[in-house]
């Protein structure tokens, strides 16, 4: 396509962007406002992080939800990295149409209908195996990793096909194992995407309400369950003052990123 | 792809590494569709499990089937029902053409940008599906109340003397969906645009064409993969949402989703909340082929 803007596409991306934005934006604007109306300004205040750092129950569901995050994205990286290295690197196996279809139907599956079914999965294990012994953090890990593991191979997969394989071959040619060559050379080139990767998983675990409904069991709320029955009720400040904390974070995961990898790039040059 | 044959070992080693992410997805992924199929035909009960089971083994009799198809029935009968069913599809189709119209001229315009700006503004598309989906949901609970900025922004422009009802409506609904899955539209738009020949627009503009009959002629057709994929990226998730229904919409916006989460949570019928879930799969299955279908050409094309 041909470059160039004219000042009708300026208008359009800048209209975008405040459309994309806006909405954000205006989530920490009112997270300082003193008045419990939210939308009403009242002069400015930081009372509502006061009151969120005495929320319990929050912070609780806070500290099980980066716990769930955490572990689920760790096994999804595993689990997805060894999905991405069959699917690219073996050519033609038994059942890879099948498995290349349950990596990828994730993506866009309803999550009602993945919450439920995984749900009544664990219901059936357990009566016929005794196993998930109840539900909580066990069978949300489980249906986080499980959605994790389509988003890696995905981001997996694109590296791995536009890597230079003759660095692999001349260490295989050298008398490397495979597994050693996977170590030593494979996982080395592919590891940002596999970074990009867990973190994508661990925010999509953080944030996830539909599924982990359905799959968690009593006492374990997670932070976006606790979020949602809250904000049922009505606009409440204290999520306006959560969302902008949890805004810093991603700007400042986000900011740290850009920062290796201009970094890295800076090297190799 | 064939490098050297493998040995035996090294055989074996590739055997671990499709068998561990195989195993566990035909059991937490693939599984759960049968069972979810197999408990939409059982009956609702009191009890752990709140259903009745499919297989049981009865003395003297073995083994005997108790599939019941009246959750299905029921659904057929029921109105209720077949209007969720409608309204998610007529919201669903209405929000992923919303968008369409939105997302396009904001992909066509990141796609003619210079390319020392390309990189940045296409992060600045993606970045919002880092922040909390809810989250993002919720913030327009706050701009479109009654008291809110958007009513008051258009009190202060004159448009209207009262402030509208504007949460708990389907507008509120189409509002949220469109806001949440633009990104999705925009990037396999921005994706086919981008690649086009700029050649092809000078060729037309050669023969005559003007920049309107060159759009629609070339540009437009050019583009229209990306428009289905992003269409069906909008559409298939939208069908089944519940978050933005529950939060944003009213009692008239009744969603497939929202049916569902119903019939689990409250009613506590999971059977019938099972067969809600597998009329959803049969209704999905078309759309979900179609985008498999354009990803697998485009996978064949880009490589």
């Amino acid at each position: 396509m041909k470059r160039g803007l004219t000042p009708i596409l300026i208008a359009v991306l800048i209209s975008g962007y405040v459309f994309l934005y806006g909405p954000i934006a205006s989530l920490v604007v009112y997270s300082f406002n003193s008045s419990k109306l939210v939308t009403v300004w009242a002069g400015f205040s930081t009372k509502w992080y006061g009151e969120l750092m005495r929320n319990e129950k929050l912070l609780d569901a806070a500290g099980l939800s980066l716990g769930i995050a955490f572990v689920s994205a760790t096994l999804a990286v595993a689990l997805g990295t060894l999905a991405a290295l069959a699917l690219v690197r073996f050519g033609r196996f038994r059942g890879r149409l099948l498995f290349a279809g349950m990596t990828t139907a994730p993506l866009v599956m309803p999550e009602v209908i993945t919450g439920l079914s995984l749900l009544l999965l664990f219901v059936s294990m357990e009566q016929l195996i005794g196993w998930p012994d109840g539900r909580g953090v066990v069978t949300i890990v489980i249906a986080h990793a499980t959605f994790g593991i389509a988003y890696v191979s995905v981001v997996a997969q694109a590296r791995l096909a536009q890597l230079d394989r003759s660095i692999e071959e001349a260490a295989l040619d050298l008398g490397a194992r495979p597994v050693r060559v996977f170590f030593t050379v494979t996982l080395p080139m592919i590891a940002p995407s596999l970074a990009a990767g867990w973190l994508l998983a661990f925010t999509l675990s953080l944030d996830d309400l539909v599924i982990a409904s359905f799959v968690s069991g009593p006492g374990s709320s997670t932070l976006p369950m606790v979020v949602f029955s809250s904000a049922r009720l009505g606009v409440n400040p204290q999520i306006n003052a959560l969302a902008t904390i949890l805004l810093l974070s991603v700007a400042a995961i986000v900011v740290l990123a850009g920062w290796l990898v201009s970094r890295r790039a800076g090297k190799a040059r | 792809m064939s490098g050297p044959r493998p040995s035996p070992a090294a055989r074996g080693g590739r055997r671990i590494v499709v068998a561990l992410p195989y195993a566990w997805l035909l059991l937490f992924f693939l599984a759960p569709f049968a069972i979810i199929v197999a408990i939409s035909l059982s009956e609702t009960r009191i009890g752990i499990p709140p259903y009745t089971p499919i297989l049981e083994w009865v003395e003297g009799a073995g083994l005997s089937v108790n599939a019941k198809l009246g959750n299905y029935a029921f659904l057929a009968d029921d109105p209720l029902y077949l209007n969720a069913l409608l309204s998610s599809l007529r919201i669903a189709a209405t929000s992923a053409i919303l968008c369409l119209l939105v997302g396009y001229p904001i992909a066509y315009a990141l796609a003619r940008t210079p390319d020392r700006w390309r990189p940045q503004l296409l992060i600045a598309v993606i970045l919002p599906l880092w922040t909390s989906f809810l989250i993002r949901v919720y913030a327009w609970m706050g701009l479109l109340k009654t008291e809110g900025p958007v009513n008051e922004l258009l009190q202060a422009t004159g448009l209207i003397d009262q402030p509208l009802a504007l949460l708990h409506t389907p507008f509120a609904v189409y509002v949220g969906i469109v806001y949440s899955y633009l990104p999705f539209m925009i990037l396999p738009l921005f994706a086919a645009l981008e690649r086009q020949d700029p050649a092809l627009l000078e060729a037309a503009h050669d023969l005559g064409a003007r920049p309107v009959r060159a759009f629609l002629t070339v540009t437009l057709p050019l583009s229209l993969p990306g428009i289905f994929a992003g269409l069906l990226l909008v559409f298939i998730p939208a069908v089944g949402e519940f978050v933005i229904p529950d939060l944003l919409g009213g009692p008239e916006t009744l969603m497939l989703g929202k049916v569902l989460w119903i019939e689990f949570f409250n009613n506590r019928d999971w059977p019938l909340a099972a067969s809600v879930a597998v009329a959803m799969l049969v209704l999905l299955v078309a759309p979900l082929a179609w985008l498999e279908n354009i990803r697998v050409k485009r996978a064949e094309g880009g490589a």
